[in-house]
């Protein structure tokens, strides 16, 4: 018999990875609830000031979306290196950037989505005005995939090591600045009325980029680890 | 017998920390041939063949399959090769067959029926059950029937037998005869005493 | 000519070359630093908006050159790495990281200085300060993986990926900040505005540049020349070398 087309490889290994998330559910519930954490604490230690917070809201998202992301990457082949999935995939008769990405994928429907769903809710809270909540949704749309690609690169170069959670914020952090950058100037931008086209397409551009290279990087990266 | 080497091991030299492990190895291995590694624990069996799956870079030489560096093959060498490792390779959250299911997905399917493997490696019942909830023994099982889902020419085996009794060694022994019959290829290396008297085996020893 | 690379490549054969080099690089970066930090501190002149303060761009600039310079050798050793798995490429790579973050944290420092006569803070978000803060982490992060990784050939390769990623970035990073800082700025004048360049300025200008060139491979051939002795210190070679 015949090796599956590429095509089929993706979609199996995408639902082998989403079936593993449902049976470990708990887990990928962490990284959600750090995100409300993380912006609840705003208000209490700046004070509930409603134009304060609604002036910096879209900061606040923003990075409570960078270190919720950053905190969920290590289960993207945290378990696959632990019990030799890893190697098999590395060993697999389909290009390991493909697998890579539909690992990212199935990671970014897990852990980004439900961002995406969660904001609209946060952004109320922090009293973030109709207009610019509606930019804070496609800016998370377009954004969390971009920081799971770039950040597959960095939990590629650290999964074998003892210690790489600490080190993997020092590797992707200043690779996250950009998307920071051009995201919550959308959203401020929309809040004030103005045109962020600009910043939308950067964005695209990012992402289009990242969906390109990073499986790349990441697979690269993957197979030195297991050296 | 095939005169013709399928798996040609050229110069090759595996530096760990400061010691050198192995240097300038040659060999060649001809289909129905097997190479058993041996050679008391940390002598580099386990870089040798993790160096032959291209999991890990040699210091220096190279390996080639049919002629080609096994880097430039790559998927090509892959889909012919299988690999059974020191870790089982199978998720704890799947069912035996939905592990199954994926390793046919990512190699090359032989036309066996998924419930006839299992019931080769004495797991039938344990179809529909979590991997998490098997001993070692069945789990090591249904880590090396990965050999019968996939059609593959050459396994790499590392110390196939942990966890197995008496008697699925034997019958797994059995099956590796008669994949050397077939033309297959086997490397392995196994601290048992290997008892396949009807093989034709290369022995390594690298302890020295 | 690939045979001149690949003996150039030769772990004994750079560690000899460079051993030569070194005291007449030395030489030439005295000269060169004397000459610049010369013309640059009393033969260029006041500056009409910044008065004396000015002078520690010889310094600043040049040193922000050569963290962007630096980065992108490692990312081109990277991809000999990568490619051609070569030794010395590998060693040039790791050496090079301290200096590059050295000359990012100068740069950085220098920056800071410059901004306290002027604007009464030692710190301001500026484009080309925040960059070079980012690109400081870039290099950390390159010497922290490098330093996590037990086995130092898979390490090189491990940064060889971490370098090549991070050269891709660093323009889109460059960009994203100069954007960032203008939206907030607002079309008022930069801080950090160079003054308009006279002949006299430039000179001294690009005498520290290539100072701090010869800096580089100066301490880059030291850096080497030990880091090969250690990653080689079994081989044939190095044992010679400590009988003579």
């Amino acid at each position: 018999m015949n090796r599956l087309s590429l095509s089929q490889a993706f979609i199996y290994l995408l639902r082998r990875d989403l079936t593993l998330a449902f049976r470990n559910r708990a887990e990928f519930a962490n990284p959600l609830l750090f995100f409300i954490l993380v912006i609840t604490l705003f208000p209490l230690a700046i004070g509930a000031i409603p134009e304060l917070l609604a002036r910096i809201a879209p900061g606040i998202i923003w990075v409570a979306a960078l270190l919720a992301a950053m905190l969920s990457l290590d289960s993207i082949f945290r378990s696959d290196f632990d019990d030799g999935s890893l190697e098999q995939l590395l060993m697999s008769a389909h290009p390991m950037p493909l697998l890579v990405l539909a690992k990212v994928t199935a990671h970014w429907l897990v852990t980004g989505l439900p961002l995406l769903m969660v904001s609209p809710v946060l952004a109320e809270m922090l009293g973030m005005p109709q207009e610019a909540q509606g930019m804070l949704m496609l800016t998370i749309l377009i954004g969390t995939p971009i920081l799971s690609l770039i950040g597959s690169i960095g939990v590629a170069l650290t999964v074998g090591l003892p210690k790489g959670g600490i080190l993997l914020s020092l590797l992707i952090l200043p690779l996250y600045v950009p998307i920071l950058i051009f995201a919550s100037s959308a959203i401020e931008g929309a809040a004030g009325g103005l045109d962020v086209s600009a910043q939308i397409y950067m964005l695209l551009a990012f992402l289009f980029l990242a969906i390109s290279l990073s499986p790349v990087a990441a697979a690269a990266a993957l197979k030195m680890s297991m050296s | 017998m095939s005169d013709t080497a399928l798996l040609q091991i050229n110069n090759l030299t595996c530096i760990r920390d400061d010691r050198v492990l192995f240097e300038h190895l040659n060999l060649s291995l001809a289909a129905g041939q097997m190479l058993l590694v041996e050679g008391h624990n940390g002598c580099g069996k386990t870089s040798l063949l993790r160096i032959l799956t291209g999991l890990k870079l040699p210091d220096e030489g190279e390996i080639l399959w049919q002629g080609e560096t096994i880097d430039q093959l790559a998927a090509d060498y892959y889909e012919q090769v299988n690999y059974v490792g020191h870790h089982d390779g199978v998720k704890r959250e799947l069912t035996c067959l939905e592990n199954l299911r994926l390793v046919q997905a990512m190699g090359k399917p032989s036309g066996v029926d998924l419930d006839d493997a299992l019931e080769q490696v004495n797991l039938y019942r344990y179809g529909d059950t979590l991997m998490g909830s098997l001993s070692a023994g069945q789990k090591r099982r249904l880590a090396l029937s990965r050999l019968i889902v996939t059609e593959a020419k050459l396994w790499i085996m590392d110390e196939p037998f942990t966890s197995l009794d008496k008697s699925s060694m034997a019958s797994f022994e059995t099956m590796f005869e008669h994949h050397l019959d077939q033309q297959g290829l086997i490397v392995m290396t196994s601290h048992h005493d290997v008892e396949m008297v009807n093989a034709d085996i290369q022995r390594l020893n690298l302890s020295q | 000519m690939y045979l001149w690379f690949h003996k150039f490549g030769s772990p004994p054969h750079f560690y000899r070359i460079a051993g030569k080099w070194l005291p007449w690089l030395g030489g030439l970066f005295i000269l060169l630093l004397v000459a610049g930090l010369y013309g640059g501190l009393f033969l260029a002149p006041t500056d009409y908006q910044q008065g004396e303060s000015y002078r520690i761009i010889f310094i600043h600039v040049p040193a922000a050159w050569m963290s962007l310079f630096i980065y992108v050798t490692m990312a081109f050793c990277g991809v000999v790495i990568i490619v051609w798995r070569m030794k010395l490429a590998e060693v040039v790579l790791i050496s090079s990281a301290p200096i590059g973050a050295s000359f990012t944290f100068l740069a950085l420092a220098t920056g800071s200085l410059w901004g306290k006569p002027m604007w009464g803070t030692w710190w301001v978000w500026d484009a080309r300060l925040t960059s070079e803060l980012i690109l400081l982490f870039l290099y950390l992060g390159v010497i922290g993986l490098h330093s996590a990784i037990e086995d130092k050939r898979v390490a090189s390769r491990a940064v060889a990926i971490l370098a090549i990623v991070g050269v891709v970035n660093i323009p889109i990073i460059h960009y994203s900040v100069e954007w960032w800082n203008s939206l907030h700025q607002g079309p008022t004048v930069t801080k950090f505005d160079k003054p308009s360049i006279y002949w006299s300025m430039l000179i001294p200008l690009l005498l520290m540049a290539l100072a701090f060139q010869v800096y580089y491979v100066l301490a880059l051939f030291q850096s080497c020349r030990v880091e090969l002795l250690r990653r080689e210190r079994n081989s044939k070679w190095v044992e010679d070398i400590s009988d003579d």
